[in-house]
């Protein structure tokens, strides 16, 4: 089975958020990058299990800039074979989208695979995008995943519950907790990501649909209001008179 | 601008989230002098309560009655070329999040999604969002000109008015299924959406023992509130993994969300900052849960909680 997982950079998730240039930017200094967690956990290890059951190639693909390369390293040091990346800064989801479906269009791919989200920008758009791109079945949220021949089956989370799905590949799935356990690297596959090829392709330049203008930190909490534990009528009384949520 | 709302529907009745969206959408077309249109699928019995949120028009596809993402997304597309739509709206829950992308790529629509306010509609088209898994806010401007905007639930406050909708039948060619359901499974339990909650009662590793969580499930009864956990408690079974809140489980923002013997590490706190009101059980006074807490209870939770599901009993006696 040839497998694309797109690997996303996300800021570790203890980082203190701030900006900068007038809070036109996110301000990287002092901040540790990791694999965005759910393109890691979740799509690139249940992505391995499936290539060493069956057999098959597993790329990943990022864009973005030559920073990219370490957090690259650490998912071929999980186990992927090869990585891509395109030579862009990463703006729009659909920008990235058109990248990675630019890429894989040609390329014969069984599944292609994501994150359901990115822990920085939260967007869940780039998995949806890349299935409307290729013109491929698109499954999002997925729990669960197995393939037989050309067809995945994929337990995925609804409104209310789960849904079990039949979906003929190629398609492209978005990856959410449960889908498989965390891998930690061993100093094999860390050695080994050194000399896998992690080939640079240019950017087909495609459209941007929106920009952001500025970010903004939320409002100081106030500080807790402390209650007796021997008066838990006054927080009942709190919660209904002052704050009005009951 | 002229307005359209996509409102998911399940089992014969339109998504609650959706009266928030169809608010929201409604709203956004009468300040720019535009028509609001909402389509939907299935067998809808609630319909007629749509209008009642400023929706004038609905485009009912009753003969679709499956989930297919890029059947719906086909849906969408053909109720805006019906509907004239310059901005399209969707609630940021399972369905929403699904389609919306595949609409906004294969219309060529800027999209936000995630949004938590009205967006900007003199000069730029400026749409607020919540990014850094709710640690930051992002104005994200869309330049194309159709828009997209999916809105996270219990965002905006939803107007309603007397009103009543034109309901046309809607059947356009949507195309063949790409995906084919097998099974269903429905979550039992008081049938309160976690991710559609106004009222949760959570619950963490200070409850000791999975079969400690029976005052948990009371006062949420009481209160009308979901039940959720972190994740400690779902990772060794104690709890169902659909319950865990959290950087990894499920992001919620409810009015109020009660967490009892939670430490409040980050993690979980990247689930719940979006909550409007939150309440901490501890008995320890240095949990950092109290830092992002407004009401706080130091103290054992099987002194407290039992003492809050009598008191919420008394609240509610004293009102009907």
């Amino acid at each position: 089975m040839n497998i694309l997982v797109c690997i996303s950079k996300a800021p570790d998730t203890t980082s203190k958020i701030t900006f900068k240039d007038n809070n036109t930017s996110f301000n990287e200094d002092g901040v540790q990058f990791i694999v965005n967690p759910y393109d890691e956990w979740y799509a690139l290890v249940r992505a391995l299990e499936l290539k060493e059951a069956q057999g098959g190639k597993l790329t990943i693909i990022s864009v973005g800039g030559a920073d990219y390369e370490t957090i690259m390293r650490k998912a071929l040091a999980i186990g992927a074979d090869e990585a891509v990346r395109v030579d862009a800064q990463p703006l729009d989801a659909f920008q990235v989208a058109s990248e990675i479906a630019a890429y894989a269009a040609d390329k014969g791919f069984d599944l292609v695979m994501a994150g359901k989200e990115t822990i920085d920008y939260n967007g869940a758009q780039v998995g949806g995008m890349i299935a409307a791109l290729m013109h491929l079945p698109y499954v999002s949220n997925a729990t669960k995943m197995d393939v037989a021949g050309s067809e995945a089956t994929v337990e995925r989370d609804k409104q209310g519950g789960t849904e079990v799905l039949g979906v003929s590949l190629p398609a492209v799935i978005s990856a959410a907790k449960g889908m498989a356990e965390q891998r930690i690297p061993n100093m094999r596959g860390i050695m080994a990501a050194r000399s896998k090829p992690l080939q640079v392709i240019a950017s087909c330049a495609p459209q941007r649909l929106t920009e952001t203008v500025h970010y903004e930190l939320p409002p100081e909490k106030g500080g807790v209001k402390l209650i007796d534990p021997d008066n838990v009528n006054e927080l009942v009384n709190l919660l209904h008179n002052e704050a009005k949520v009951i | 601008m002229n307005v359209l709302v996509f409102a998911d529907s399940d089992n014969g009745k339109v998504a609650k989230a959706a009266y928030e969206a169809a608010s929201y959408g409604a709203t956004i077309a009468s300040r720019s002098g535009g028509k609001a249109t909402l389509v939907t699928y299935g067998r809808v019995d609630n319909l007629n309560e749509l209008a009642q949120y400023g929706i004038s028009d609905i485009l009912h596809a009753e003969s679709v009655d499956h989930v297919d993402p890029m059947q719906l997304a086909a849906l969408t597309e053909a109720a805006v070329q019906s509907s004239g739509a310059d901005l399209v709206i969707f609630s940021h829950d399972y369905t929403g999040k699904t389609i919306a992308p595949i609409v906004s790529a294969r219309m060529k629509a800027g999209m936000v999604t995630g949004a938590i306010d009205y967006p900007s509609l003199e000069g730029d088209f400026i749409v607020k969002t919540n990014v850094f898994s709710g640690k930051a806010f992002a104005h994200v401007k869309i330049n194309t000109a159709k828009k997209i905007i999916t809105l996270l639930p219990n965002s905006v406050s939803k107007e309603k008015i007397e009103a009543s909708a034109n309901v046309t039948a809607f059947a356009p060619d949507l195309g063949n299924a790409s995906v084919s359901i097998k099974e269903t499974k429905i979550k039992g339990g008081d049938g309160i959406i976690l991710t559609e909650a106004e009222l949760v009662v959570s619950a963490g590793r200070g409850l000791k023992a999975p079969e400690n969580w029976g005052m948990i499930e009371e006062l949420a009864h009481e209160l009308g509130a979901a039940t959720a956990c972190s994740r400690p408690v779902a990772d060794v079974g104690w709890r169902p993994h659909h319950e865990h809140v959290g950087q990894t489980g499920i992001a919620i923002r409810p009015n109020l969300y009660i967490a009892v013997g939670i430490s409040g590490a980050i993690q979980h706190l990247a689930g719940v900052n979006g909550s409007k009101v939150i309440v901490v059980i501890n008995t320890d006074p240095e949990a950092p849960f109290f830092k992002a807490a407004d009401y706080g209870i130091v103290g054992d939770a099987f002194e407290v909680v039992p003492k809050l599901i009598a008191a919420v009993k008394e609240l509610k006696a004293s009102q009907s």
